[in-house]
């Protein structure tokens, strides 16, 4: 346990050290922030419209209309910056050969893995937790349903979870980040659109690319859903990452 | 302390070290001798427990590099060829971080940070960030790093590369110092360096050991036969078969107009020669002894005289 916070700690001074996690997180704030202002603008002018209609405006719903458009494009912006955050996790410490320091040293090799983990979990809830305060503004001049929102932010946090472990895997796999990025990125991508071409696979391969598909899970998610199915996929898509990114490591050495 | 026995490390088809057995005793500094792609690094990878060995076995402190790993990092500090630095921590926080990774207790950490940034005398920098400081004091980080958990054994590949001459005998003198309670193996290119600092040597090329043992026993065991090397302002046959009449003289021979006379060791014909010298007029220029010691050895392993 203290060798994996040594790790995590050592990685996420690292973060906040350098430029990257600022450069991160404020682009995934600004952007974030670009979509939520017109989504909020619309409400706000749907509202002042169907005033005058008691019925209609009882059917308004900031949830629907604001939250789950909110947290489609929240993770579609990770899509993009998660890949950049995990980059240079493997890669960075094998072309500065500072990977020689960690695996002679008296840790194991998963404490090494999960502590980078942590360590980019760690600046993916700074990033969620920042996205908040756009949420209190809503808090404060509306009355949107909590539990679906948390439900929201909690899907999100999974999802992101999953990225970086596919994100860390990708960067034991080179030395160079850039790769690593766009290998994440592409991957990533891949398993979102994974279902458009379900269609035309039949029977049990549609059911199995549906399933596979980030997509699916998404739609869940953006309406505040988060059933087991979900929290499953999730999960296992991060001990998948982390594992694979055991097996290459070890099989890298052992060559 | 260290005990290598028929280590084979392959990469794809290339065998980079080859059945290398040595041995190195307690309290001792070995130098480990090779020309470039001799396998020094990756012997000391082997070692340190950074890759596997292909086959073979070897032990630290009794202990079995493979089964028991854990344990031998415990006990090894390692300074590896390319500085495993972080050119954005400072070198106190990164010896902070090598402490923590090294499982020091957190009530030693700054005690063993400040001894290791005092032996390697980092007191001046240890504030600034690494990547501002000079190549000289990297090398010091590097050695203080694997210091700070006061190991039994140390590994240090090339310590003094890249470093001015000044620098170059400072680190010797500062590995010179470490010796001790600690057994240290150090890999070179460099001969002047295992002569100065270690006492004993294993030398290797193409993976392969050339010969190992402490330098005395080396240097002695290569002397089987001593002799002298003459100059002379009279040369010829004549000359030649004049010094072959002394009783007991091994071999003449001529080589740049130099004659070589040698003699089975533990004798002596110094005497004798340089009485013929006088006698017969021949104009001495110079006499040298024969070295024929690991300088030798080592040059002809350079120059690709001896293969294998
Ligand atoms: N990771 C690797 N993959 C493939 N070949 C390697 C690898 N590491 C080393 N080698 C090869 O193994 C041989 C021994 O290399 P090694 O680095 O151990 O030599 P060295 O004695 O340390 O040389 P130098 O004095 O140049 O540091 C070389 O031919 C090298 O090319
Ligand atoms: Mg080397």
């Amino acid at each position: 346990m203290k060798n994996i916070w040594a790790i995590c700690k050592k990685e996420i001074k690292t973060y906040f050290m350098s430029p990257i996690a600022y450069v991160i997180i404020t682009v995934f704030l600004v952007l974030v922030g670009f979509f939520f202002y017109p989504l909020i603008w619309w409400f706000n002018s749907q509202s002042l419209q169907l005033a005058k209609n008691p019925y209609y405006y009882q059917q308004l719903n900031i949830n629907q209309m604001v939250y789950s458009p909110f947290f489609h494009n929240m993770s579609i912006i990770l899509l993009f910056m998660i890949p950049l955050l995990t980059m240079r996790l493997f890669s960075e410490e094998k072309k500065r050969q500072t990977d020689e320091l960690l695996f002679t040293s008296p840790i194991s090799v998963n404490q090494i893995i999960i502590g980078k983990y942590l360590a980019s979990l760690f600046v993916l809830v700074v990033m969620l937790l920042l996205t908040g305060l756009l949420s209190i503004f809503t808090f404060v001049f509306g009355n949107p349903e909590l539990a679906p929102v948390l439900n929201g932010y909690l899907g999100l946090f999974l999802m992101g979870a999953a990225f970086i472990a596919i994100g860390i895997f990708f960067s034991s796999l080179t030395e160079n980040q850039i790769v690593s990025a766009i290998l994440t990125f592409g991957a990533l991508l891949l398993f979102l659109i994974l279902n458009w071409t379900s269609p035309s696979a039949g029977g049990m391969w549609k059911d199995v690319l549906d399933y596979l598909s980030f997509f699916q899970h998404f739609n869940d998610l953006t309406r505040g859903i988060l059933d087991t199915t979900d929290l499953v996929y999730y999960l296992s898509f991060i001990f998948l990452g982390l594992f694979l990114t055991h097996s290459i490591i070890q099989s890298r050495r052992w060559r | 302390m260290i005990e290598v026995e028929h280590l084979t490390k392959k990469y794809g088809e290339l065998v980079a070290v080859k059945d290398l057995s040595f041995k190195v005793d307690e309290g001792k500094i070995w130098g480990l001798l090779g020309p470039n792609a001799a396998g020094k690094t990756t012997t000391m990878r082997i070692l340190t427990g950074y890759i596997p060995a292909t086959d073979g076995k070897a032990t630290v402190a009794s202990l079995d590099i493979f089964e028991q790993s854990n344990r031998v990092k415990k006990i090894i500090g390692y300074l590896p060829e390319v500085l495993p630095l972080y050119p954005e921590m400072t070198v106190l926080s990164f010896l902070n971080f090598v402490s923590e990774i090294k499982q020091i207790p957190s009530s030693q950490k700054k005690e063993a940070v400040d001894k290791a940034i005092g032996i390697s005398g980092l007191e001046s920098v240890r504030g600034r960030l690494i990547r501002n400081i000079s190549r000289g004091f990297k090398q010091r980080v590097g050695i203080a790093q694997a210091l700070i958990h006061d190991p039994q054994v140390l590994i240090f590949d090339e310590p003094t590369q890249g470093l001015d001459p000044a620098q170059i005998i400072e680190t010797r003198k500062l590995i010179k110092s470490l010796k001790g309670e600690r057994t240290i193996l150090i890999s070179t290119h460099i001969l002047a360096e295992v002569t100065q600092v270690c006492d004993g040597v294993v030398i290797i090329n193409e993976g392969t050991l050339m010969a190992s043992g402490s330098l005395e026993d080396l240097t002695a065991s290569f002397k089987e036969k001593e002799g002298v090397a003459v100059k002379l302002r009279k040369e010829g046959k004549e000359v030649l078969s004049l010094f072959g009449k002394i009783p007991g003289v091994a071999r003449v021979s001529l080589e740049d107009d130099e004659l070589k006379i040698e003699w089975a060791k533990g004798k002596d014909f110094r005497d004798e020669i340089t009485r013929l010298i006088v006698e017969k007029d021949l104009g001495l220029i110079e006499m040298r002894p024969l070295g024929i010691g690991i300088e030798d050895l080592y040059i002809r392993i350079i120059s690709g005289d001896i293969e294998q």
